[in-house]
């Protein structure tokens, strides 16, 4: 299970614009049209149950209510909004075709999680990144290993980062360290959580994102001094 | 803390890092720290670097036009027979 950084609330209302139909209609979302019909307060549970049923307003709106957080965790994966534009519908295709074997073992956002998330390696292994060859792949190299020099401790890193660098640098990460990276330090995976998806070690899962913080830091404070000679 | 850790190397100490990170205990008054500026400061650093990414990727908004992307693959899926079914008429 995530833990607790997690936002654990669904996304706020936000509904989803009107289904296209061929006969001219008010523009009234398939979502709001089902939280009327199920007033005064539709939660969840009462969309779940109807769109196990195959009820189709139900399903639209779960897909408001969670659209946010799916089309968000797609984006930090990959780092490409068309492509976080297409899990994400892959991910809610794969919910549609799914929802009715969700039997409530863990919570419903929990389970689109993850669902969500298988739909993203899936992507980047056809893709062509191996996932479980990555730990060969990234073995340290002479610069990387535990005996590497450090440098001086940098100012700049002490206090506020550059946020644009920062942003730059994870975008610039190698795909592999940026999967762990957003599973752990940003979405809240634990390590036995994220060696169970990746089909890796935990120790390579740990080494791994220590990796990946490494180069953030250095890809920063390199910005940094680049900035400080301008 | 034992004397072994006491003499731990920068670089024997960096190697047992992401082991202590992760092990969710406070490693500030590991007995290396205490002694090196370097290490502390390496700590300190990848803290801020994690702190500051996560200010980085807010919760946002998918298009619009998504929903009608979805719906309309959902609806072309339903309208396709299932595998050993014949077509609906």
């Amino acid at each position: 299970m995530p833990h607790s950084r997690i936002p654990t609330q669904p996304d706020s209302a936000a509904l989803p614009p009107p289904a296209a139909d061929s006969t001219p209609q008010p523009r009234v979302s398939p979502a709001l049209t089902f939280a009327r019909a199920a007033a005064p307060n539709p939660t969840e549970a009462d969309a779940l149950a109807r769109a196990q049923t195959g009820d189709h307003l139900a399903f639209a709106h779960l897909y408001s209510l969670h659209k946010r957080r799916i089309y968000s965790l797609c984006l930090r994966m990959v780092g490409n909004i068309a492509e976080a534009e297409d899990l994400t519908q892959e991910a809610f295709l794969q919910l549609h075709r799914k929802i009715a074997t969700f039997r409530g073992d863990s919570a419903f956002s929990t389970w689109l999680h993850r669902l969500a998330i298988n739909v993203v390696l899936m992507h980047l292994r056809r893709k062509g990144l191996s996932l479980i060859s990555l730990d060969e792949a990234m073995e340290p190299t002479a610069d990387e290993g535990p005996g590497r020099s450090f440098g001086t401790p940098d100012p700049a890193l002490a206090g506020a980062i550059d946020r644009l660098a920062l942003e730059r640098a994870v975008g610039e990460l190698p795909a592999g360290y940026r999967l762990i990276f957003v599973l752990h330090d940003i979405e809240g995976y634990e390590h036995n959580e994220i060696a169970s998806m990746l089909d890796c070690s935990i120790g390579n899962s740990k080494s791994q994102l220590h990796k990946a913080r490494l180069k953030l830091r250095d890809a920063v404070r390199t910005g940094s001094r680049q900035e400080a000679q301008r | 803390m034992t004397e072994k850790q006491n003499i731990l190397t920068c670089a024997e100490f960096q190697a047992q890092l992401p082991e202590l990170i992760s092990s969710g205990q406070p490693i500030a008054d590991h007995p290396h720290l205490r002694t090196c500026g370097l290490c502390s400061a390496l700590l300190a650093e990848l803290q801020t670097i994690v702190d500051a990414a996560r200010q980085l990727f807010p919760i946002v908004e998918p298009p619009d036009d998504l929903w009608e992307q979805i719906e309309s693959a959902i609806k072309e899926e339903e309208s396709k027979p299932a595998e050993g079914q014949p077509a609906k008429n």
